[in-house]
């Protein structure tokens, strides 16, 4: 300060612009470190009088209470640090799966608003239009108590398509058995599906730089296609669900009601938003780009495909990095349905252990870094998608 | 607007092609093979959920409940014998609703359009011949006067106002402080005091709380996010790292979070003392969250601002607080209008949210509804008729949005 006034003696310290702005920002800063020590003095001392001090020994206790699903082993009598840990599980099984389908869901709704079809068009656009102007909890619960309780009324067990089952005890859906041969089709449709890409490559490749037809590696690619479907229908050993000796289900992947439930709404919800983005994206896309594939010769599938699409993506990626982060925020609301998340577990721990702060750290800190690892995966995924410019 | 152009053969539009109905089928449905199929398939599985629903919506539904109910689905447990007072309130919210309307469409050319016309008609048609419970907020027939009284009030309203608006000018200004005048009357109505029996906040619910907490909270958060949009803007190192450090992790946080924060973390930041309401502490939760999103909002309107806005200010003398207020403020909330009532209506369903921590909204008093053993199980009436008025709400709020937007779309 000293040396401010001295290099400035002609202008009043008052009207000194870097004079003002430093007193500024110092004065901004005392004012939010007081409130902010004021308020963490007060919580001192009301955890004090509560007998509560800020560690986070509890973690190391028994938990005690149930989950009701989980991958990983879980028991009453574990700790409540391991019972958080199989809560994020749950969360990241849910968001993993839900992005997955979400994406599915709204890139064939956007798609399908530039359908020809005036049938699919209008019940796109209902479905964008119900989906964005009610509440997303709401949304769950119709799929908790409306669609899957409706559907496993009573006792009874009901038939889906001939397939799945619904009842109480869950969603029963056909599933490849675990056995090590299913194991072994496994890998061998992933080493198909390597190849395939290979093969196609090099199609291209050939196409592009001899002339050539490509009719061989076309072949080829066919026939690695009829190979795959061969394992996938045969080979993966597909446990089918099925009614044994009244009202049980022998077979098949259980899915618990809250976790269809959860999945179910997220996906319809966030698939409704991508929808949207992927219907700007393309829209963005100038109609000369459209004219130029059509004019190339390729059909309108094609130039969607091959010329418009790709150019979508990029206006696309920065806001579907947002849905993502959405979906993993929501996916919080588990707690109203009663699956087993990271939200729900913190939230039974902190009411037994009375370690509200603690709890809410961990939620922040866990929520925080599963949209920071989305929006750095997004980054890597929008620079490989970006012009390549010379 | 519509200035005479000379009729030019080229400007002329080609004459419609009237299709038959068959024609159009075929054009619209059936142009090839795949959409054909499509047609078929999409049809089938439509027209099955249809005749399921009507069969559920008339056979095995029950929906008694609603009309049973209709008082708490709207104010909540609010005295019945103070109805009078929310009557009062929603009179007081139309009056002022056609004003605005009408000052706002004094340039239209005609006030009630056609599609206005058949909203305010079917409005009128389903306050007649909605069931209503004869027990209790005074008879059906007068229940339904009332209604159609609030309709035509707003139509004269807008009559008035877009009378008064052609003649006189600076009229919004005034109506800005008569609805700022007229939160806290209805503040008052609300809570009582003053000569009003007290009814407290715990009394509150249904669609009262949710509008009465998403409303406050959009208020309250306004001069809050614009600080932080400012502050993430500003070329101070430690105002900017403070405000995107408050923007970014509130805005990694989920809402529920961000309440499960203000249920438990406020009682304990403050001193002993002092105890809040729960409905405040909520509502205060809604408020620090949508701080952080209507920054984001806001600065994406600062950006918009050219930087020869910031140039001409500072060369007019202003310094940088004036030339923030009176120069670039003004024209960024303008345009990021239509995108705060986007957030608004995200708004009024997050407010759902608060169910979770015990508040009877909208949704909490529905869910309160359904745990009565006399309506149990009855998820999918209830819920149907919650989601039909979240949805008329937020629909209406868009379809608003939409229309503000293109009238304030005054570039050059």
């Amino acid at each position: 300060m000293t040396s401010l006034r001295s290099s400035d003696e002609k202008v009043p310290i008052w009207r000194d612009d870097r004079f003002i702005r430093l007193a500024f920002q110092v004065v901004v800063l005392v004012v939010v470190l007081v409130t902010i020590s004021i308020l963490l003095g007060n919580m001192n001392r009301n955890l004090q009088q509560l007998g509560r001090q800020f560690n986070f020994g509890f973690l190391k206790n028994q938990a005690g209470f149930n989950i009701g699903e989980s991958i990983l082993p879980y028991q009453t009598n574990d700790t409540y640090g391991w019972a958080l840990v199989v809560g994020f599980v749950n969360t990241l099984r849910l968001i993993v799966v839900g992005f997955l389908t979400a994406t599915a869901v709204g890139v064939v709704a956007g798609i399908a608003s530039f359908s020809d079809n005036w049938l699919v068009h209008k019940i796109n656009l209902l479905y964008v239009e119900i989906v964005r102007n009610t509440p997303l909890l709401l949304q769950l619960f119709v799929w908790y108590f409306v669609i899957l309780f409706g559907l496993s009324q009573g006792a009874e067990v009901t038939r889906l398509l001939g397939l799945a089952f619904v009842s109480k005890k869950g969603l029963m859906i056909p599933w490849p058995a675990n056995t090590p041969g299913a194991w072994i089709a496994t890998a061998a449709l992933v080493l198909l599906a390597i190849a395939a890409y290979f093969i196609w490559r090099w199609r291209v490749r050939v196409m592009e730089e001899a002339g050539v037809s490509g009719r061989p590696q076309l072949l080829a690619l066919l026939a690695t296609g009829a190979i795959a479907l061969l394992i996938f229908c045969f080979g993966l050993g597909w446990s089918f669900p099925k009614l044994a000796n009244g009202n049980d289900v022998v077979g098949g992947l259980r899915i618990s009601i809250e976790y269809a439930a959860m999945l179910g709404g997220l996906t319809f919800y966030t698939g409704a938003f991508i929808a949207e983005i992927v219907r700007a994206g393309i829209q963005s896309v100038s109609r000369g780009q459209w004219e130029a594939a059509r004019s190339l010769g390729l059909k309108s599938g094609l130039a969607m495909r091959l010329v418009v699409f790709p150019q979508a993506l990029r206006v696309m990626i920065p806001s579907l990095s947002s849905q993502y982060m959405n979906l993993a925020k929501n996916s919080s609301l588990a707690l109203a349905i009663g699956y087993p998340d990271i939200f729900a577990t913190g939230q039974t721990t902190q009411n037994q252990t009375g370690r509200a702060v603690e709890v809410v750290l961990l939620w922040t800190v866990t929520y925080l870094a599963v949209n920071l690892i989305i929006s750095l995966v997004m980054n890597q995924f929008n620079r490989a998608v970006k012009i390549q410019e010379r | 607007m519509s200035a005479t152009h000379p009729p030019s053969p080229v400007s002329q539009r080609p004459s419609a092609v009237n299709l038959t109905p068959l024609d159009w089928a075929k054009k619209n449905l059936f142009s090839d093979w795949f959409n054909s199929l499509l047609t078929i398939l999409v049809g089938f599985v439509l027209i099955n959920t249809v005749i399921g629903f009507l069969r559920w919506a008339f056979s095995t539904a029950k929906w008694s409940v609603i009309p049973t109910n209709l008082p708490l689905f709207f104010v909540g447990r609010f005295p019945a014998n103070q109805y009078w007072r929310m009557w009062l309130l929603l009179t007081l919210i139309a009056l002022l609703a056609g004003l605005t309307w009408g000052v706002l469409a004094q340039m239209a050319t005609r006030l009630f359009s056609r599609s206005v016309l058949i909203g305010v008609g079917l409005a009128a048609l389903v306050i007649v011949l909605m069931p209503l419970p004869s027990v209790e907020g005074g008879a059906p027939l007068l229940v339904r006067l009332k209604l159609l009284g609030l309709v035509a009030l707003v139509l004269a309203a807008a009559w008035v106002g877009r009378w008064l608006g052609q003649r006189k000018s600076g009229l919004g200004n005034w109506l800005s402080l008569a609805w700022g005048l007229s939160f806290f009357v209805g503040l008052w109505l609300m809570a009582g005091g003053l000569g009003l029996p007290v009814v407290s906040t715990t009394a509150w619910g249904g669609l009262l709380l949710t509008a009465f907490m998403s409303l406050v909270s959009i208020v309250l958060s306004f001069p809050f996010g614009v600080l932080l949009a400012l502050g993430r803007q500003s070329s101070l190192p430690v105002i900017r790292w403070l405000s995107t450090i408050y923007i970014e992790v509130v805005r990694g946080v989920p809402l529920i979070a961000i309440l499960f924060i203000g249920l438990i973390m406020i009682p304990l930041f403050l001193p002993q003392n002092i105890r809040l309401d729960l409905v405040l502490r909520a509502t205060l939760g809604l408020t620090l969250f949508t701080a952080a999103y209507l920054a984001e909002t806001v600065r994406g309107g600062l950006q918009a601002i050219p930087k020869g806005q910031y140039e001409a200010a500072s060369s007019l003398g202003l310094n940088t607080p004036l030339s923030m207020v009176l120069i670039v403020l003004p024209q960024a909330l303008k345009i990021s209008i239509p995108a705060i009532v986007g957030l608004f209506i995200s708004l009024l369903q997050d407010t759902t949210l608060v169910s979770i921590v015990g508040l009877f909204d909208l949704l909490g008093i529905s869910r309160s509804i359904l745990a009565n053993p006399q309506f149990i199980g009855r998820y999918a009436e209830v819920y149907l008729f919650i989601g039909l008025l979240y949805w008329g709400l937020c629909y209406a709020m868009s379809q608003g949005s939409r229309r503000l937007e293109k009238q304030l779309k005054t570039s050059h």
